[in-house]
């Protein structure tokens, strides 16, 4: 419904702008994320997997 | 290092529990109340507080924030205080939240059958309302975010992440779609106009869908699902990318969708990889919760609990598949305004929303009540006949959306339409309806059997109202990162930068979403001839609105050959611009009425308002009765008038100074036109007629979609 009356945000000076800053603040964010996400180490992974569980919880990782 | 002790807080996961329990039953019943009229239009005989206008947001508001909304607190309360290793941060604010929280659901159950609602859907609330659940969200973030502070886990799970990213969205969408100017205690005018408040209204309604219904019960399944099975999530890292990506899927997807054509080639091109893309976070996400069940299948078929998550998490594949498929152009020609979207949400709130709710109660209660559930069979019932009342409600419902969507596009070879009363393509899918009535009766008798259950369970067992538990508190360290410390686990840990990152991105999103938005009304071209509403034709606008007319009848008609052979010329930009808030609907069960105006004679609204059936036989419209004997209330006309001027309508100072003056006028000619009927002299004489609110609405709705004459295109 809203393709019909959307065509008047098209029509604003210099609209295109926000689009575009929007797609690459994802972009960005998103690479930054799947690189850092990808290069976590495997331990480190598996302690954050075993939270719901942990009840001799393991707080010295980086202590 | 030493351990503490300390107690967690089961009494307030207990109370949210069981108003999870009580408002579904209620929501599903009215859901049902609601379902029946469509087959029995005549049973609720003149009831103005239970027609269908007025129950309809009861229903979704009672689903959404009562049911869902009471199902996300229960989950949250328990899995923070335990995933933290600490009890929430006030029990004051605990209390609050929650007493604040049923107060306003009872408010809304009292407001809106009443007729108190601003007509935008799932923001159906009136001011007082919306101000009491701003401030009762504000408590809930305090008590969240200062559990977060005095935590014992250095690090925070997934799960938590989700509450977060809920918490900060929703109070952004909710205060920018609610700005209205209070005329009287129950009723305001939306600050937008036409295009404007439409945009507004579903950046709302489908963001609110995304961080209400979808993200905190994401969070739900990260917990509840590994703990249910006995494993960790099956992948950690996937966990992670499915909630940042979910996060900015929807900062990035708004602007896109809406400013498409206004791109360069080059970002064009990159919005359609990620579009492709997108859909991994969201499969990703069930895919992760599914094969969280890895080698433990063989207990799926005994664990009602783990049953009723493989549905809910397969509900919310389906869903996330169908609304990007939803969102193509030939697809959304067909779906819009057809029960193809009601299938499409309940598939949403029913098996992903419903069944979540249902398999964490039944696994919260015997811990709660410290005691077996007290008919594990029972539980098997209610899952086989819940899921087959989901498939007797949705499939009947995507053939009548199907159905009715082919009847409204069929043209004779001579150009006319096959169908060309629209009533036909109403009669055709009530066979349908019946099956989706049945279908509900299935998945609340389902529901009802959950309640008896934790009713049963609850007798047997006895409540322990603090959890004693033990862990070590946090060392202090560096709030730099240590040496060795990966950027992840150490944003993590520093809760307030955590919270303000995912505030700053979603704020981000919102702010280039909303400032065209709020650039875009000077962008609408004016038309002319587009006046503002006589004040008579205001008051039966709020009728309109009080009714719910908006929640069967679109005000909206889309550049087809079919609908403009159907309704007369398409709907205009600038034939909104006075429209506050706008009317446009969202579903046609009944025919849009935007060229209403002028279309039939006064007398012929007359006798439809009273009973549809007496001008369209087979009509499923309710009837209006009470609109005949109540007297208008015209106190308020001037303050309507002057709140429409301050919000930029150009009434003129005569129309300002003399409004009920005018309005009286309007409604005498109206009744003099309905005296020209000698059916209508027959019926009623010289009864006073002109004082009654019929004749607002005959005046409201003469007027629709005539200030521009067909074929005029204006500057538009």
């Amino acid at each position: 419904m809203l393709r019909y009356i959307k065509h008047h945000l098209d029509t604003i000076t210099g609209v295109e702008i926000y689009p575009i800053i929007s797609l690459l603040l994802f972009f960005v964010v998103f690479t930054a994320m799947l690189i850092i996400v990808l290069r976590m180490p495997k331990k480190n992974i598996d302690d954050l997997s075993n939270l719901p569980f942990d009840n001799d919880i393991k707080n010295n990782n980086y202590e | 290092m030493e351990k503490e002790q300390f107690y967690y807080d089961n009494k307030i996961v207990r109370m949210f529990l069981i108003a999870t329990i009580l408002w579904g039953v209620v929501g599903m019943l009215v859901g049902l109340l609601v379902a029946f009229l469509f087959i029995f239009p005549n049973y609720m005989e003149g009831i103005s507080w239970l027609s269908f206008g007025r129950l309809r947001p009861l229903h979704t508001n009672a689903a959404i924030f009562a049911f869902v909304g009471n199902s996300i607190f229960t989950g949250v309360y328990y899995s923070t205080q335990r995933l933290l290793k600490t009890r929430m941060f006030s029990d004051a604010l605990s209390k609050i939240h929650f007493w604040g929280w049923q107060l306003i659901i009872v408010a809304a159950a009292i407001t809106l059958p009443l007729g108190f609602n601003s007509s935008k859907e799932y923001a159906e609330l009136e001011w007082p309302i919306d101000i009491a659940v701003v401030l009762i969200w504000v408590v809930f973030t305090i008590n969240l975010i200062g559990t977060i502070i005095k935590r014992r886990q250095r690090h925070i799970y997934v799960a938590i992440w989700f509450y977060i990213a809920t918490n900060v969205t929703i109070a952004i969408l909710y205060i920018f779609n609610n700005l209205e100017l209070p005329v009287s205690a129950f009723k305001s005018y939306s600050v937008y106009a036409g295009v404007q408040d439409a945009l507004v209204q579903w950046w709302y309604g489908h963001n609110a869908v995304a961080f209400f219904l979808t993200t905190p019960i994401l969070g739900l399944m990260y917990y509840f699902v590994p703990k249910a099975a006995n494993r960790p999530v099956y992948s950690y890292r996937l966990s992670i990318i499915h909630f940042w990506s979910l996060i900015f899927l929807y900062i990035w997807a708004g602007p896109h969708h809406l400013l498409y054509t206004a791109l360069p080639e080059w970002a064009q091109n990159l919005g359609t990889v990620f579009s492709v893309m997108l859909i991994f976070p969201s499969w990703g996400g069930m895919i992760n919760g599914l094969l969280t069940l890895r080698g433990a299948w063989d207990k799926v078929r005994e664990e009602p609990v783990l049953k009723f998550f493989v549905v809910a998490i397969t509900g919310y594949g389906m869903s996330t598949f169908e609304g990007p498929m939803l969102s193509f152009k030939n697809l959304n020609a067909i779906g819009h305004y057809t029960d193809w979207i009601i299938a499409h949400v309940h598939v949403g709130a029913l098996a992903w929303n419903g069944f979540m709710a249902a398999g964490m109660i039944y696994w919260l209660a015997p811990k709660l009540w410290k005691t077996d559930l007290f008919s594990k069979k029972m539980a098997n019932t209610h899952f086989w006949i819940a899921t087959l009342g989901i498939i007797f409600y949705a499939l009947p419902l995507y053939v009548a959306g199907f159905t009715q969507a082919s009847m409204w596009k069929q043209f004779n070879p001579d150009g006319t339409l096959v169908y060309g009363n629209f009533l036909e393509t109403v009669t055709q899918i009530i066979p349908m309806y019946m099956m989706r009535a049945f279908g509900g009766t299935l998945y609340l008798t389902g529901f009802i059997l959950l309640a008896y259950n934790i009713i049963k369970t609850a007798k047997a067992g006895s409540a322990v109202e603090d959890e004693l538990a033990e862990a070590a508190p946090l060392k202090e360290i560096s709030s730099k990162r240590v040496a060795g410390e990966k950027i992840h686990p150490w944003l993590e840990r520093r809760t307030i930068l955590f919270t303000f990152l995912v505030f700053i991105a979603v704020a981000i999103g919102g702010a280039v979403e909303i400032i065209p938005l709020m650039v875009v009304k000077s962008n609408i071209p004016t038309i002319s001839s587009v006046k503002p509403y006589t004040p008579l034709e205001l008051e039966g606008r709020d009728l309109y609105i009080r009714e719910g007319c908006n929640n069967c009848h679109s005000q909206m008609i889309r550049p087809f050959r079919s609908e403009v052979e159907r309704y007369g010329e398409y709907s205009k930009a600038g034939e909104y611009v006075y429209d506050h808030p706008f009317l446009w609907g969202s579903r046609r069960t009944g025919p849009d009425i935007h060229r209403i105006g002028k279309k039939y004679n006064d007398n012929w609204h007359f006798n439809h308002m009273l009973d549809p059936r007496l001008t369209s036989p087979g009509s499923i419209m309710p009837r209006y009765p009470w609109l005949f004997t109540n007297d208008l209330d015209i106190s308020n006309t001037s303050n309507k008038i002057n709140a429409m001027v301050k919000l930029g309508v150009p009434y003129t100072q005569m129309e300002l100074d003399k409004a009920v003056y005018l309005l009286q006028n309007q409604a005498a000619e109206i009744e003099k036109n309905l005296r020209q009927d000698p059916e209508f002299v027959k019926n009623y004489g010289d009864a006073n007629m002109k004082d009654k609110e019929i004749v607002a609405m005959i005046a409201y709705l003469q007027r629709l979609g005539t200030d521009i004459k067909t074929g005029e295109t204006a500057q538009n």
